[in-house]
Order: C-alpha cells, then sequence, then structure tokens
C-alpha cells in the first residue's frame, strides 16, 4: 500500500524529502507566518522546522550562487520564502494518497446521520478531480442504518446536554434506564455508538444506537468526570479480557460462521466437528447463545454452563408437556440458571 | 538519509524542474553537487551510477514523475527531467467546510498504512494553501478499518490485473484457490468484499476480503480485462444481503419480565395472566426458532404449529446432548 519496507533509516529520510518539498510552498502561501505555528501545523517541533529551512537555504537551482537560491526572509519569529527555485506547488497525490483520502470521504459521506454531509459530498467531488485517473479508485462504500435514530442521538450529543436512555443489555438480555454523560459517537464496522460515561455504571461505556430504544435531553450539561477514558478501538469493540470466562463448544459445520463473528481464542478441528474457544462477558449471554445455535451444538466447559443449557432445554421441554394455558416461568428451572 | 544526501535530492529535483532539455547523467553529475566524481576512474564512475540509480528510485517512490528520454537525435544516452505540469497538484480550491471534511477524513483510517497515506495527502493539500481547521467535527465519525487484502486488491482492480488467492468458508474444510479479474472492492455493511469475473466459475462473484487467507497474488498483466461498462458494485453485494421480508406471525407466551430482547420486536404485545402474549414478525421458521430457544423456559411458543414443532425438536436434541456431558462432569 505505502512505500515498500524501508531499509534501516531510509523511510525517515523518504519522509524528510516529501516534508521538505512540501515546506517551500507552505510557506510560499502564508507569508510572514509564525515559526511555531507552522511547526505545529507541519506536526514537526520547531527546531525541526528551523533545521529544515536552514537545509534548504542551501539548496537552489544550478550555478548556486546568492541569486539561485531557495531564499527567505526572517522577522522574529516570522519566515517569508522571497525566492523559490521552482518548487512552487506541492507534489500531486500519490494512488496512495488519493485512494486514502478518497476512501474515508466516500465512508463520511455515506454515514448516517453525519453532519453537514454536503461539504462532504463537495470535498470528495473537489479532491476526485484532482486526483484525476487515479481515483478511477474502484472503491464504493455503503453503509445503511436508522439514520433517524442516528441523527437525533448526534445532535443529543453536539448540544453537550446529558442524556436519559432506555438501553438493551444483548449480554444480559435486560432493558435498563440509563443517565448518560455523552463524549461523541462513533461508527464501527457500519454500526452507530455513542460512548459516554454512564452514571449507572460509573465507567465510559459504548452504547449501540440501535440499542438505545429511546431517549430523551436532560436540563443540565454533560460532565465527563476527570478519570473518564475513552476507548481503544483499534481492534474492534469487543476485545475479551482473559479475566472473562472462557467456553468451549464443539460445533458443527453449519455453526463455523461464530469463528467469523466472535473473536475466538481457540479453534481445532475434531474430525467433522470444531472445536472452539471464545470468551464471553457473562454465561447468561453464553446460554442463551449455546441454546440459540442450534442441536449441533455442545458445552464441553465449563461444566456449569453445560448444565444449565441441559437444566434450560428440559425446563422448557417440561413446559411443553404441560396442558396449554400452564404459566412458563423461570422458577421452573434449576435456579443457577437464573443469574 | 544523511543531510548530504537530502540535499542532494532536493536539488536534483529543482535542476531537473528548471531544465527543459533532457539532461544525462553525465551532464547530472558535472551540475548538481554531491555527484562529484572522476568519470574516467571505473571505480569512482560505477559508485555514482548505483547512487544515482538509488537516488532516482527514491525520488520516483514518492511520486516524483521523472521523465526519461533523449535531448536530440544524436544523443544516443538517456537522459532526465520533471514536466512542472506533471509534477504540481493541481489546484483544489477548498472552501473552509470542505477542508475540514477532508481533515476529518484524513484521520479516520485505522490501518496504518493507509493512515500514513491519508496523513501525507493532507500534507500536500496543507501545502497548496489549503487551512485545515483541526478541531472540526461532524458529530458522527466512522473509524476505517480494511483487511490485509484491501490494498492489493484494490491496486489490481484500478490495474485491471488478473489475480489469484486462497480462499476460505467457514463451513468448507480447506482454502481454495480462486482466479479472479477484480472489478473494485466494496464496503457494505462495514464489510469489505471484493466483486469481479471468477475465472473458474466463468460467472461474477463476490468475496468477503476477511476470508482471503494469505497473500493476494498479481498474475496478469495491467489492463488485462475490462469491467462491464457501468457496472454497479453495490449491487453485486447487497444482492445477498437485501433486507428479509418478515411476513410470518408467531405467537409466544413470555414469562412477566423476562425475554427483554424479543419484546423489544414484538409488533403486538398482549397482558395474559401467565406473562405477555407477543406477536412476533418472522421469515423463516427455522431461524426464529433459534432465537426463542435461546430464551429456554422464558418462552413459550403458542403458535404456529411449524414453529412450535422447531421449537421442540430443537429442545429435545440440546437436552439429549448435554445429559450425559454433565452427568459425567458431576453437575447433578
Amino acid at each position: 500500500m505505502t512505500r515498500p519496507a524501508a531499509k534501516g533509516g531510509s523511510r525517515a529520510s523518504a519522509d524528510r524529502l516529501a516534508r521538505l518539498l512540501n515546506l517551500v510552498p507552505y510557506l510560499l502561501a502564508r507569508p510572514g507566518i509564525e515559526i511555531a505555528e507552522a511547526a505545529g501545523d507541519l506536526g514537526v517541533t520547531e527546531r525541526q522546522l528551523r533545521e529544515d529551512l536552514e537545509l534548504l537555504w542551501v539548496c537552489g537551482l544550478p550555478g548556486y550562487g546568492p541569486g539561485d537560491l531557495i531564499d527567505m526572509a526572517f522577522d522574529g519569529d516570522r519566515v517569508t520564502i522571497t525566492y523559490d527555485a521552482g518548487i512552487d506547488r506541492p507534489l500531486r497525490l500519490t494512488p496512495d494518497e488519493a485512494l486514502a483520502l478518497v476512501v474515508a470521504l466516500r465512508m463520511l459521506a455515506e454515514t448516517p446521520g453525519v453532519a453537514n454531509r454536503e461539504a462532504v459530498e463537495r470535498a470528495l467531488a473537489k479532491i476526485e478531480s484532482a486526483a484525476g485517473d487515479l481515483v478511477g479508485a474502484p472503491v464504493a462504500v455503503r453503509l445503511p442504518g436508522d439514520t433517524e435514530r442516528v441523527r437525533e442521538l448526534s445532535a443529543a450529543v453536539e448540544r453537550g446536554r446529558a442524556l436519559r436512555i432506555t438501553y438493551y443489555t444483548a449480554a444480559r438480555d435486560e432493558t435498563t434506564e440509563r443517565t448518560i454523560d455523552p463524549l461523541r459517537m462513533l461508527m464501527v464496522a457500519g454500526r452507530a455508538y455513542v460512548e459516554a460515561w454512564c452514571r449507572r455504571a460509573e465507567g465510559v461505556r459504548l452504547f449501540r444506537a440501535d440499542r438505545i430504544d429511546a431517549v430523551a435531553e436532560l436540563d443540565e450539561a454533560a460532565v465527563v468526570p476527570p478519570q473518564a477514558r475513552r476507548h481503544d478501538l483499534t481492534d474492534g469493540v469487543f476485545r475479551p479480557s482473559p479475566d472473562l470466562p472462557l467456553i468451549t463448544l464443539r460445533i458443527g459445520r453449519g455453526d463455523r460462521w461464530i469463528t467469523e463473528y466472535y473473536p475466538c481464542e481457540r479453534v481445532e478441528v475434531d474430525g467433522d466437528h470444531w472445536l472452539v474457544s471464545l470468551r464471553v462477558t457473562d454465561l447468561g449471554w453464553a446460554r442463551r447463545f449455546v441454546l440459540g445455535l442450534g442441536p449441533d451444538v455442545t458445552v464441553l466447559a465449563p461444566v456449569e454452563l453445560a448444565e444449565q443449557v441441559r437444566a434450560q432445554a428440559a425446563a422448557a421441554l417440561a413446559a411443553y408437556a404441560t396442558p396449554a394455558g400452564a404459566a412458563p416461568s423461570a422458577d421452573q428451572a434449576v435456579g443457577a440458571v437464573t443469574q | 538519509m544523511s543531510r548530504n544526501r537530502t540535499e542532494r535530492l532536493v536539488n536534483l529535483v529543482i535542476c531537473l524542474l528548471s531544465t527543459r532539455r533532457f539532461l544525462t547523467a553525465a551532464q547530472i553529475a558535472a551540475t548538481v553537487p554531491g555527484y562529484e566524481h572522476d568519470p574516467d576512474d571505473p571505480k569512482e564512475h560505477e559508485a555514482f551510477q548505483r547512487k544515482f540509480e538509488r537516488d532516482k528510485a527514491e525520488l520516483r517512490e514518492l511520486g516524483v514523475p521523472l521523465e526519461t528520454g533523449t535531448a536530440s537525435v544524436f544523443d544516443a544516452e538517456p537522459g532526465y527531467r520533471i514536466a512542472h505540469r506533471e509534477y504540481a497538484l493541481p489546484d483544489i480550491p477548498l472552501e473552509p467546510d470542505e477542508a475540514a471534511a477532508v481533515g476529518i477524513a484524513a484521520r479516520l483510517w485505522q490501518h496504518a498504512g493507509l493512515a500514513a497515506a491519508a496523513s501525507s495527502g493532507l500534507a500536500k493539500l496543507r501545502a497548496a494553501g489549503v487551512d485545515v481547521d483541526p478541531q472540526a467535527t461532524l458529530g458522527l465519525e466512522p473509524m476505517v478499518t480494511v483487511d490485509p487484502a484491501f490494498a492489493p486488491l484494490t491496486a489490481a482492480a484500478r490495474d485491471r490485473r488478473q489475480v489469484n488467492f486462497d480462499y476460505r468458508v467457514p463451513d468448507r474444510d480447506a482454502p481454495t484457490r480462486r482466479r479472479l479479474q477484480p472489478w473494485g472492492v466494496v464496503c457494505w455493511r462495514g464489510r469489505w468484499y471484493v466483486v469481479g469475473h471468477d475465472l473458474d466459475r466463468d460467472a461474477t462473484r463476490c468475496f468477503r476480503l476477511s476470508r482471503v487467507v494469505g497473500a493476494v497474488r498479481v498474475t496478469g498483466e495491467p489492463g488485462g480485462y475490462e469491467p462491464p461498462a457501468g457496472v454497479d458494485l453495490i449491487s453485486h453485494v447487497a444482492r445477498w444481503s437485501g433486507p428479509v421480508e418478515r411476513t410470518g406471525r408467531a405467537t409466544v407466551l413470555a414469562a412477566p419480565g423476562r425475554a427483554a430482547g424479543l419484546r423489544r420486536w414484538a409488533v403486538r404485545t398482549v397482558p395474559d395472566p401467565a406473562g405477555d402474549r407477543l406477536t412476533l414478525p418472522y421469515a423463516d421458521p427455522d431461524f426464529l426458532a433459534g432465537q426463542l430457544v435461546g430464551y429456554g423456559p422464558d418462552v413459550r411458543v403458542l403458535d404456529p404449529p411449524e414453529v412450535r414443532d422447531a421449537v421442540i425438536q430443537r429442545l429435545k436434541e440440546i437436552a439429549a446432548r448435554h445429559e450425559d456431558l454433565a452427568v459425567a462432569g458431576g453437575a447433578r
């Protein structure tokens, strides 16, 4: 995708060459800019920027006399390029750069509930036309979603108020009322989330927009405690931690899809079956999950889960055996199943 | 690269941008500081040639359009120059809100290589005079992730080059080698796919990038095929995952306060002495049965028989499968 793996320091040096070729037109477009401001903008230290300027100062047109070299005027902490030696424009975008910008803009334009979509689309059209042929970028993006709900939520988040939400937690199969102080809205793998301080859990939580069944804006500002930390989402939303319960299932061919949907710690082939180990946040969730998977799944560990699955299936069967109208009840199940 | 090398390369770019005629390696050596050597000394000359080759490669790697040609019919030796028109980024007059959108887009990448490409692209826009507000947000920001096969497959689709790769489908035991003329890559509902002409099936096929095992091998020459005109990539992927029509209606009895997940998509809820009667829309009775079985004794199917029977059948099999295990484990 990017430049091939560099040998030694040549990557860093290629970066420096790219930076230097950008620096002249950057300064040319901003006469008299403060060095500190330029350094911040370019993501380098002031010292690094001064070293770059010193280097450019000895470069120039063949002849390399005083009138041929790149020249600049300093006024206190400000700098102005007075002679550019012909590097008056940045290099055009590489195919990778064009692709990275265009695909990200398309993602943004497709994200349901994004603010100012119109500006995103205008920007996309301009970048595509500047990139020319490179952006026969053969990449299409479509992220269907509940735009109304997401727009309502992001507007509420934008206004900076605390929210009262009705939220369905799949891990415990329960719907609860919570007061949250939103941090931001984001979209991961095609799903929208509100990241917020949850006053009930007293921690930062990700709330899936499609599981927020109702939302009301409160008449108070969202206040996020200083200890709140945003999630690191580089590896996805669910990052199983080693202290969560580990379950092991023996699954048939038709259930192998679970290895694509859930991060699995181990997958072993056992004849026509697979032995799959994964971490779960809650054994109650695991029980519903295993029961729902179907007949070709057997719980191997923990024994507790196998027993719960058996007891639940037996209790449900017993209910079907009793005359219609008799109450189904969790109480018929073994006590241990109700977590 | 030492300061000397960086300096030499900047001077080389300036020199080649300023010349209209092609300059030979010898002319460049005589002009640009850092290439000084004795051309009659074979050792020195060879060192110069190696250095010059490395420098040319470095410039091309950076995307500098190095042109090759001869200055006149009398010159046998190739020369070099850079056309300003090819080198320079065209003017992109971005309004402040457009520039802010590009700035946001550039930081969405969670993939290191593409994140680097996006930020160096943004640096060029800044160098062209575009000011980007780093504080801007658009309310909702997608995290953009891709599978490793994304880069080679987009490049192959762009260059119209045939590829092959090993592809693993979960219900098959081993990956199979697939040969494809890729037309393009699609993100649909957060997952990535490649769409193209499958040479072994002789038909249009979509492949999920997360199922590509190992490296994508480019086997064809550039421009080796032409995708159908006006092909709608999304439609090829969406066809297999369109919305399901839930026309069936099942009635279940849910225990009081239980089965919160089912209650959320019930189209009707009627209180009953034994709990609540929920009316659930469904498409496939077996799929619905799986979901209902998940709730164990908290949910009992009243109607229709096809769903009720499917649930009972599943329960029997699950109970039978776990009977021995639970006993063996000593849990009872």
